[in-house]
């Protein structure tokens, strides 16, 4: 396959592409997520979720129409049609300014911190391991941390452009759940960091070295770090529950109370821009965890992807070994949305004040602790 | 190219920080303070101090910025409409900016800056996290220190004041 073409682009002209390239996978991803929500909650609940929507010129070719009509593929399409069709109402009482702004301002972080986020890696010609990555900086993690952070805003502009009661309850709630829980999350990743960075290195938070540390030779080289540091992992998933907004953690809608939260007074397009946004963030901090705690592209433990490669003579192929480490990491990333649906229709939601209590008087002297003893064990580890 | 966008980045920074000042909505406020931190974290990029950056958005636009935003909120302000500067307050800001640029002045005029900077081909202090937290640990550990109690000292204050303690001392 001849590449020298698009490598002869100008470099910016590339990193577009590239970065256009990412957003058109990670959108549909996450608008599919939609129907794969109303399908998995379907299953849960033991009945067949939406099955009959069909568009009449194609509802008489027999076997693959059917199927797609069961999968509810039908039903995605004329949902999105209608989010982009239908009359956008922007009520009378509201901010114009915040409350246009809003759904952009939530759509940015979400789309931006997967620029920092690598999905794959294949070897290059040297036979070095190069990670597929838009932006491979240093500070990886901090990165998308500190990207997520301004995620907050959109809720509490929202809620307060609203201009009504339930709105500003829900933003209320949720900036308080999301500030509170970026704490524990932050400190749960502490000790993964302690692990990786061994003395005599340079320092590093990038995403890419934590899988790197986990593919390596021998039983502790290829331990995921799921089974290394249980605690930092279980915090480090209750937290994302919470900094996603989704159920158990669900203060930024509340439908049972508040009606639709932060975004009642939302419709239309607007409405579906929060929702793909909430997707983006679950598919992003899914791909985190994947990296910090399940090895990334490796496809089991203790079997990296060079081996792989090497079982398969890929190594001097990085486009089909490239693809392979991105379906794999894919792969793994599915299956965490799977699971955060699968909690969100298993568990209740808490109420607030549980919410509140879980984060500072569960989850911050746990994730306090759990630092605490890794750094005492590693130092100890690297003392003797 | 650097040159550029130092100036733009700079002029955001500057004109976004005069507008938190001057907006009669603090909503609008918090919002151009964000966008100011947002420049300042692009002028720290520019320095090759990406570790700053990061932590500047972490820290004070990803929360701070948002507990401004949930004052402003708790506290009801209709519309979020605030009172006019007073008079004594436009002095005050004056005479506290003018001290600043007096010092920042003297500074770049009559400092030593030069003497103390290693080769150019040493990374930033920013920029790798080792130099950055051998820093922390080595030549700054004692104003670190000093700001951290500060800030400990300050969150007590907050919490006597905010909190009230007759009902306990009634209930001894």
């Amino acid at each position: 396959m001849d590449l020298s073409i698009y490598f002869n682009l100008p470099l910016w002209l590339r990193l577009a592409i590239q970065g256009a390239a990412v957003i058109a996978v990670l959108f549909p991803i996450a608008a599919a997520c939609s129907m794969a929500e109303r399908k998995i909650s379907a299953w849960i609940q033991g009945r067949p979720g939406p099955n009959r929507t069909v568009p009449p010129f194609l509802a008489g070719i027999p076997i693959i129409v059917p199927i797609l009509q069961n999968l509810g593929l039908f039903q995605l399409a004329a949902d999105g049609g209608k989010f982009v069709f239908k009359e956008d109402p922007i009520p009378g009482h509201v901010n114009k300014l915040y409350f246009v702004l809003a759904p952009i301002l939530s759509m940015i972080p979400a789309l931006t911190t997967i620029s920092v986020v690598p999905f794959g890696a294949y070897f290059d010609k040297a036979g070095e391991l190069v990670p597929i990555i838009l932006a491979n900086v240093d500070v990886g993690l901090l990165a998308v941390f500190a990207v997520a952070s301004l995620g907050v805003y959109a809720i509490i502009l929202a809620g307060w452009a609203s201009n009504s009661k339930y709105p500003f309850l829900g933003a209320v709630r949720a900036s308080a759940q999301l500030i509170s829980y970026e704490l524990s999350m932050t400190l749960s990743v502490l000790p993964v960091f302690l692990w990786v960075n061994v003395p005599g290195g340079m320092g590093t938070l990038s995403l890419f070295d934590v899988v790197q540390s986990q593919s390596q030779p021998g039983l502790w080289g290829g331990m995921w770090y799921v089974f290394l540091m249980p605690v930092s992992a279980f915090v480090f998933l209750v937290a994302l529950f919470a900094e996603t907004n989704r159920l158990p953690f669900d203060m930024a809608e509340c439908e049972a109370d508040l009606v639709g939260g932060f975004h009642t007074e939302y419709g239309a397009f607007k409405w579906s821009l929060f929702f793909v946004a909430e997707y983006c963030h679950m598919i992003v901090g899914s791909a985190v965890f994947v990296l910090l705690f399940l090895g990334g592209w490796n496809p089991l433990p203790w079997i990296p992807l060079s081996m792989v490669s090497d079982w398969l003579s890929l190594g001097d192929n990085p486009v089909l070994l490239g693809a392979l480490a991105t379906l794999i990491f894919i792969g793994k990333v599915l299956f965490f949305i799977f699971f955060f649906m699968w909690v969100r229709w298993t568990l209740p939601r808490f109420r607030y004040d549980q919410v509140m209590k879980i984060g500072w008087q569960k989850l911050l002297p746990l994730s306090i602790g759990n630092l605490v003893v890794y750094a005492v064990v590693i130092a100890l580890l690297e003392r003797f | 190219m650097a040159p550029l966008l130092f100036y733009l980045l700079s002029a955001l920074v500057l004109g976004t920080a005069l507008l938190v000042v001057t907006s009669k909505n603090a909503v609008n406020s918090a919002m151009f303070f964000l966008i100011s931190l947002l420049g300042t974290a692009g002028l720290f990029v520019l320095l090759d101090a990406f570790l700053l950056a990061a932590v500047l958005v972490l820290v004070y636009a990803g929360a701070v910025v948002a507990l401004f935003l949930f004052i402003i909120m708790l506290l009801g302000m209709k519309g979020g409409e605030r009172q006019p500067l007073s008079n004594s307050a436009v002095l005050a800001s004056v005479v506290a900016a003018a001290i600043l640029a007096i010092g920042v002045l003297s500074f770049v005029k009559h400092g030593q800056i030069a003497a103390s900077v290693p080769d150019a081909s040493a990374p930033a202090a920013g920029a790798v996290l080792k130099f950055y937290s051998a820093q922390l640990f080595t030549t700054y550990l004692l104003p670190v220190q000093v700001v951290g109690f500060l800030l400990l000292i300050a969150m007590l204050g907050v919490i006597v004041l905010s909190k009230r303690f007759e009902d306990m001392e009634k209930s001894k």
